[in-house]
């Protein structure tokens, strides 16, 4: 089985059936990983989930690390010499006072962070079963991992400290997400994450009729962001993804925060950007006496694969075989923690998801099995060979 | 038997059971076959997923249960098919024992469960538990397991012996602390250490089962305690602790309703044990009033709570486990 990549494409509905027969298992891990909480930097209890699951399922050497990722070794025939690593971020959007109760219908599952990334958790969790029930077997040594400290301040420091630490040659690295099904990453964008925190001396007269407070210098910040040119080529962009500021109608906001993102196939562009923020702060401050900070606390450098590279093209392949609608589209996540390290990799979805990050999140219950054809698709392609550049 | 040294000896934790596969181990040894009911009324939204969790953890991972059956009381939504869908065997209350009738009440499911079912034990965990788990199932049964005296094993989900100094929102038990704690540490101050007497969650020997009768309504839980406690004393019951469980919560007026239901049937006890003499006939007629401005309108709901004889007098029981 599987000595052809032709092989592999004819195998993939049979991956599918095998799939559909642990419906509960999985849908069983979702809930259970779903109705964890785990903000950012709180995964802990989540990973610690899995790294049960990991050594319930005879896994040598599952062990979580300082940073808390949770790691679990399925032994390939071949020893040490080739591995495949699949990653999937524990952490979600959701503060831990949030409702995590996890509902079940029949056709889709909904709660906060199903999707994102509790789905690509409980596959993790349930690939042991899997690979079981498929009678599948690998030369490559799977790594399977559940990443902490991924999103927002954590910054990948999860999987770049596994990387960093890690001693077994990794062939390619597969990514995975719980939405939406047909996604495919092989690059990333150049990225600065950052906030803009604007506060008003506690001397301010609030009270004086007319005075402007911190909401009205921040607006003065945010004319300068959108007045900043964008290229068409490379591709840029500026993203303002929160603002946060004030207590009341009446009194005048004494602080307000903005979250924002610069993103550009250039790391040039991303590093003029970022200078042109600077002067817009420093033009705001001097103009207003008001204290105005920048803090730049997470970064990416443009890169990856070609998409004529042996895994793009191999996983392009596969989805086309599954009827899945391909859309390719760089990544912010763990894949450039893997781009950094030259390390070929991918990012897929398993299903199809809506209402992402909101505590409404729900995702199809159908697709799934289409999803984990697609990855022990590509699992397989990676362990025969098929997907490396000099292959 | 002290009421702190039973505590201390029957009463237990789900943290105690994490060995689901010894408990696995220890049940084939026995023999035992286990199963779960689960006794639902349009119960959609919650019912899938407590099927999932129990088929995926406690049949195919471990293979604790050797059945998960919804016995339904005629829902109008999804629950059959949504239950069905994911695994569990499905049947409508009507069609178990049909020469007997049918009656509304979840005591009725629980009742028939007894007839339908083939477990040794049965372990009864209510459809809506919104933050379920597989310690719902495993944690009531391994009592059971692992000790032969236990027959009847209730949850809880609370820790009012450890923490009384600290205020707990009551989200929950209102009735248990107002009405059948008092009435138990009036009458039979030892059951007054169940600590969640009315939790709809627990693990029971058939022998027991079979042996008691069921009120189809409100007082099926303080009956079964009533009953067990006079034939079995304290030592057949344990208790485990299940950490926190999220359900709906009911209004006051419905916990009125379920008062009085629990009430009939405690009197009735109280009469049939030969504690009170001479009970008057009692009105099945509940009276709550609601306002409209300032006008009060009486609200009248009849609640009659009906019982089942035990199983074992039924004759197509008998026939069916072959007891003649």
């Amino acid at each position: 089985m599987g000595h052809t990549f032709d092989n592999i494409l004819d195998q993939l509905a049979t991956y599918k059936a095998g799939s559909e027969t642990l419906r509960e298992t999985i849908l069983a891990n979702l809930v259970m990983v779903g109705e964890i909480a785990a903000p950012t930097f709180q995964e802990q209890e989540k990973l610690q989930f899995l790294l049960q699951r990991f050594s319930e399922a005879g896994l040598p050497d599952a062990s979580s690390d300082e940073v808390g990722n949770s790691v679990g070794l399925i032994p390939g025939k071949g020893g040490d010499k080739k591995n495949i690593l699949l990653v999937a971020h524990a952490d979600t959007v959701f503060a831990e006072e949030v409702d995590h109760t996890v509902t079940v219908h029949p056709d889709r599952v909904i709660g906060p962070g199903v999707g994102d990334n509790s789905l690509g958790v409980a596959v993790l969790a349930s690939l042991s079963n899997l690979i079981e029930k498929l009678d599948l077997e690998f030369d490559s040594n799977l790594i399977l991992m559940g990443a902490s400290r991924s999103l927002g301040r954590g910054n990948l420091e999860g999987l770049r400290f596994f990387l960093e630490n890690n001693t077994l040659p990794i062939q390619a690295a597969i990514c995975l997400e719980g939405v939406q099904l047909g996604r495919l990453s092989i690059t990333s964008l150049g990225m600065l994450r950052g906030e803009i925190t604007c506060r008003v001396p506690n001397e301010y007269d609030g009270s004086r009729f007319g005075a402007a407070g911190a909401i009205f210098i921040m607006n003065e910040v945010i004319n300068g962001l959108v007045e900043i040119p964008l290229p068409k080529r490379p591709k840029t962009s500026i993203i303002m993804g929160s603002i946060q500021g004030g207590t009341s109608f009446n009194s005048i906001a004494q602080s307000v925060r903005l979250r924002f993102e610069i993103r550009s196939e250039s790391a040039q562009m991303v590093r003029d950007i970022r200078q042109h923020v600077e002067n817009i702060i420093a033009k705001v401050t001097s103009e207003t006496g008001t204290e105005i900070n920048l803090d730049i606390f997470a970064g990416r450098e443009p890169g990856g694969l070609e998409l004529a590279h042996p895994l793009a093209h191999g996983t392009r392949a596969i989805m086309e075989r599954l009827n899945i609608e391909s859309r390719i589209a760089p990544s912010m996540s763990e894949l450039t923690a893997l781009i950094d390290r030259n390390i070929p990799a991918v990012t897929v979805g398993l299903t199809w998801g809506e209402h992402l990050n909101e505590p409404n999140e729900s995702i199809q219950v159908e697709p799934i099995s289409t999803g984990i054809a697609q990855l022990i698709g590509i699992l397989m392609a990676v362990d025969r060979g098929f997907c490396h550049a000099d292959g | 038997m002290p009421m702190d040294k039973w505590l201390k000896s029957h009463t237990f934790h789900y943290h105690a059971f994490w060995d689901i596969l010894k408990c696995v181990r220890e049940k084939e040894k026995q023999g035992l076959k286990i199963s779960l009911c689960i006794p639902t009324l349009n119960e959609e939204k919650t019912i899938g997923k407590e099927v999932v969790i129990f088929q995926s953890e406690l049949v195919t991972r471990y293979p604790l249960l050797d059945e998960i059956a919804v016995i339904d009381s005629g829902s109008t939504d999804q629950t059959r098919d949504v239950a069905a869908s994911f695994g569990a065997d499905v049947y409508l209350a009507s069609d178990i024992l049909p020469e007997v009738g049918d009656k509304k009440g979840k005591g009725e499911n629980l009742w028939k469960a007894i007839y339908q079912l083939k477990g040794d034990i049965i372990v009864y965990v209510d459809a809506d538990i919104k933050n379920i788990h597989p310690r719902f199932a495993y944690a009531l049964v391994a009592p059971l397991i692992y000790n032969t005296e236990t027959k009847y094993v209730k949850a809880f989900y609370d820790r009012p012996l450890t923490v009384s100094n600290i205020v707990r929102p009551s989200g929950g038990g209102r009735v248990t602390e107002i009405l059948v704690r008092p009435l138990f540490s009036l009458f039979f101050p030892e059951l007054a250490a169940i600590i969640q007497p009315l939790s709809g969650e627990y693990a029971v020997r058939r022998e027991v089962l079979e042996a008691i009768p069921f009120p189809i309504g409100y007082g099926v839980e303080t009956s079964h305690l009533m009953d067990i406690y006079r034939k079995w004393g304290m030592d057949a019951f344990g208790q485990t602790d299940l950490g926190r469980r999220i359900h709906r919560n009911q209004s006051t007026r419905d916990l009125g309703k379920m008062s009085f239901g629990i009430l009939q049937t405690f009197l009735h006890r109280l009469e049939s044990f030969g504690v009170m003499k001479d009970l008057p006939e009692l009105s099945m007629c509940l009276q709550q009033f609601q306002a409209d401005d300032d006008h009060y309108e009486q609200v009248q709901t009849e609640i009659f709570e009906e019982e089942r004889p035990p199983m074992i007098e039924v004759p197509a029981y008998r026939k069916k486990r072959r007891l003649d």
